[in-house]
């Protein structure tokens, strides 16, 4: 008898990759930013899914392939998993203290810095006739 | 950011300001500007004085291990005073408009 085609391990694995390679996609909407979520239901389903495929692999062998490209595609989905974990999880999270940053009333320091156009833009000039400023220190794009 | 443009004009019926920080060089500001449609300014602080004075710098996380800042928010009363502040534990958890706008009430 032919032997079937172990869907199960191949759409899991999709499932996996569109977890991983979706990250910068999600991360441009603060909802699926703050807690990347979309990208672990990807994965937790991509994972459910291998296990499916393994178990019938191994399982009923005489019915369904993949007891090597099973165990091939587990070892990169962990991989994945892994590295995608370590990102979201320690590393984007090794901010400095800042504990020298002024606190709620305290006076702002003052400043003055060129904006888009070079023109200088002091602290006083952002607070003269206003009711007050925001602040936002980012990254930048470099 | 994106989200700040989006609710400005709330900030700017409360008359607050709004201005972005950060160690990028003008003109790749006025480029971001133009892309993004961003209406309020952009300010360069390339040596990161700024950004040091406000203890907000991230050392080495720029490219080629360049100093940057760290995401930061602070919401100034018209005296300069800080009213509110935001320092993020992690880099992709930034504050929202609606955070600052409540904290405005």
């Amino acid at each position: 008898m032919k032997r079937r085609w172990n869907w199960a391990l191949w759409l899991g694995f999709i499932f996996v990759a569109a977890g991983f390679i979706t990250y910068p996609f999600f991360v441009l909407f603060p909802v699926t930013r703050d807690f990347p979520w979309a990208n672990l239901l990807l994965f937790g389903t991509g994972g459910i899914l291998l296990v499916l495929g393994l178990a019938r692999a191994f399982g009923r062998p005489q019915v369904y392939h993949g007891k090597i490209f099973g165990p091939i595609l587990a070892v990169l989905t962990l991989l994945a998993f892994t590295l995608f974990g370590y990102g979201v999880f320690y590393e984007l999270r090794q901010m400095p203290a800042s504990a020298g940053a002024p606190r709620v009333g305290e006076k702002a320091p003052e400043f003055s810095l060129p904006d888009q156009n070079g023109k200088p833009v002091a602290l006083a000039d952002l607070l003269s006739g206003s009711r007050g400023a925001v602040l936002i220190f980012y990254r930048g794009h470099w | 950011m994106r989200s700040f443009q989006q609710r400005l004009p709330e900030f700017e019926a409360r008359g607050i300001r709004v201005v972005g920080i950060s160690v990028d060089p003008p003109d790749v500001n006025e480029r971001q500007s133009q892309k993004l449609g961003y209406t309020f300014p952009l300010l360069s602080d390339p040596n990161a004085k700024v950004i040091r004075r406000y203890d907000v710098l991230h050392p080495g996380a720029g490219p080629k291990g360049a100093d940057i800042a760290r995401p930061a928010e602070f919401l100034l009363d018209s005296n300069g005073i800080i009213h509110w502040v935001n320092l993020t534990g992690n880099i992709a958890v930034r504050a929202r408009p609606e955070q600052v706008l409540e904290a405005l009430n």
